[in-house]
């Protein structure tokens, strides 16, 4: 009797996260719907106006920003954690790679208002300075997001291209190809669903980053022109308009939110169907 | 010829991205370290926290740690007990595994508005430490129930077909036998979920504010130190003050991400 009781409980808990999110969902769904209906989808998604206190909410500029701040991220920052996971999970003696790849990971541990603290005092007088510009950027954003999510990708990859079987290798190099070939042709390529899913992985993270975002990216409300230009990101219209949003202007900000909820939910899914695939392979 | 480029270049972007982390830590360190004094940890911010010290945002950051802990302990365990000695995988446990995997996915802003918007506003507990725990909670579960999952099913199966040929009942082969093995794993999963009460920012100012009065309750609002550093910097109240909070932070997750890492390779010597 006992037993079933404590069973049943235990199941509850065991949906405490889905709950979770479920009723995250249907709250900001219920706040932010309305307004999407009120000034019609098509204008909330496609136009660039947003004035909240006069009541033009269009979020398709901060859509833009955000995804090109991720490319950008995701330009820089997907080949050197493509290095730095191919060099600790091929080149590196197990007890070099023992130490480091920690190392890697305590950048994830690295608070995200630090990362944009540093930007704002480092990064952005360079950019100012030799490439013009305001400094606050496009260009500062994306490369402050890269170094956010490196530790990601870089572990999730180095545990894809571990997980080759051994014997791909030994194939490889019994067929007489080098070591950077055997990498390149082979291992790459068997671990590519995992290293696919790593980067899909970085690129929710990248697109959901706040507060670094906020303090060096400019915050203007206009469509990118080039790398220099400052730019809103959706998160950071969140963050920043929230403290003092009321009404209609509250309720577009819960909008906000909706657009980026789908993004990382496609962005979640897409990476858990990916996973799925390569561990039957 | 060509390995040996290639292998360079790799090493020396590897030795970059190293580079970075070691150089974040060392330029916060230097600037920040000279500010830390035994007044500074122990005396209030005075003036929005131009001159002063932090007390206040370190007392609310150990009572944000408590609360959220004190919510997403018993239930990501629970969680972990149930999907690992209570089923099989079926249909069930996908979705329940699904579900927590999006739940880590969840950037922390969209955590800020739910909790506003439901903790805050909807139960009507206003800007308080227990809004800002609950949320907390809800983001720590997902790490939460991996690790001790993980940690768990670690554990031989052995152990358990003793304990249920001596007739013991799953509940109590459970708590006498799995979890005390389980132990170091599921410490890991806790101190991982110190650290992020620590850094995390944009849930923080949303459902527990930034008020710098000393929290008497779990029902005040208050200001831990991440907030604390980000309202000092970007509104360049007082830059030593910035650094010196910064450098707190920083050694702090060090330290705990270190102790983490040094727990969990217990575990596994402990295991192998």
């Amino acid at each position: 009797m006992k037993e079933k009781l404590i069973e049943k409980t235990l199941m509850l808990l065991a949906f405490s996260a889905i709950g979770a999110l479920l009723l995250m969902a249907v709250f900001i769904f219920k706040e932010g719907m309305p307004i999407i209906f009120k000034v019609g989808i098509k204008n909330f998604l496609f136009s660039t106006h947003w004035a909240p206190t006069k009541g033009h909410f269009g979020v398709s500029s901060m859509i833009v920003s955000s995804l090109f701040v991720t490319i950008g991220a995701m330009i820089i920052g997907v080949p050197l954690a493509l290095a730095c996971a191919i060099t600790l999970a091929e080149f590196a003696p197990q007890r070099v790679t023992v130490i480091l790849k920690p190392t890697i990971e305590l950048l994830a541990g690295i608070p995200s208002v630090v990362y944009g603290f540093l930007g704002v005092v480092l990064l952005v007088p360079l950019i100012r300075d030799y490439l013009g510009g305001p400094g606050l950027s496009l260009l500062a954003a994306s490369i402050i997001l890269a170094i956010m999510i490196l530790p990601t990708i870089t572990s999730i990859s180095i545990d894809a291209i571990k997980a080759v079987p051994y014997s791909y290798k030994e194939g490889s190099l019994a067929l007489g190809a080098t070591h950077w070939q055997t990498i390149r042709m082979v291992i790459l390529k068997a671990a590519r669903s995992g290293i696919i899913t790593a980067i899909i992985l970085g690129m929710a993270r990248a697109i959901g980053e706040t507060m670094a975002v906020i303090m060096v990216a400019g915050n203007a409300l206009r469509l990118p022109q080039s790398p220099l230009s400052p730019v809103r990101t959706l998160t950071s219209n969140i963050a920043l308009e929230m403290g003092y949003a009321a009404g209609d202007h509250r309720a577009a900000l819960f909008a906000t939110g909706i657009v980026l909820f789908v993004f990382i939910m496609v962005f979640n899914v897409s990476a858990n169907i990916i996973t799925k695939r390569w561990r039957r392979e | 010829m060509l390995q040996r480029i290639v292998k360079a270049q790799l090493w020396s972007l590897t030795g970059f991205t190293i580079g970075i982390l070691f150089f974040i830590i060392f330029f916060i360190s230097i600037k920040g370290l000279p500010q830390i004094t035994l007044e500074f940890l122990t005396s209030n911010p005075v003036d929005m926290g131009r001159s002063g010290g932090i007390f206040s945002t370190i007392v609310c950051t150990l009572y944000l740690i408590f609360v959220s802990l004190m919510i997403a302990m018993p239930l990501g365990v629970g969680a972990a007990i149930y999907l690992t000695e209570y089923t099989r995988e079926s249909r069930l446990t996908h979705i329940i595994r699904f579900g927590t995997e999006c739940l880590a996915g969840i950037p922390s802003i969209i955590m800020g508005l739910f909790g506003f918007a439901f903790f805050v506003m909807a139960l009507g507990l206003g800007w308080s430490i227990l809004s800002g725990g609950m949320t907390m909670s809800i983001m720590l579960l997902p790490t939460i129930i991996r690790t001790t999952e993980e940690s768990i099913k670690a554990v031989p199966y052995e152990l358990r077909e003793v304990s249920f040929s001596l007739g013991v009942t799953r509940w109590q082969t459970v708590t006498k036998v799995v979890l005390p093995s389980a132990l170091p794993g599921i410490v890991t999963g806790i101190v991982l979920g110190i650290a992020r009460c620590i850094e995390e920012t944009a849930v923080i100012i949303f459902t527990v504010g930034s008020s710098l009065r000393l929290p008497e309750s779990f029902f005040d609002s208050g200001r831990t130190m991440a907030v604390h550093f980000y309202i000092l910097a970007r509104e360049g109240i007082s830059m030593p003050n910035a650094y010196g909070t910064a450098a707190i932070l920083i050694l702090s997750i060090l330290f705990i991400n270190l102790s983490a890492y040094y727990l969990a390779r217990q575990f596994l010597k402990k295991i192998c």
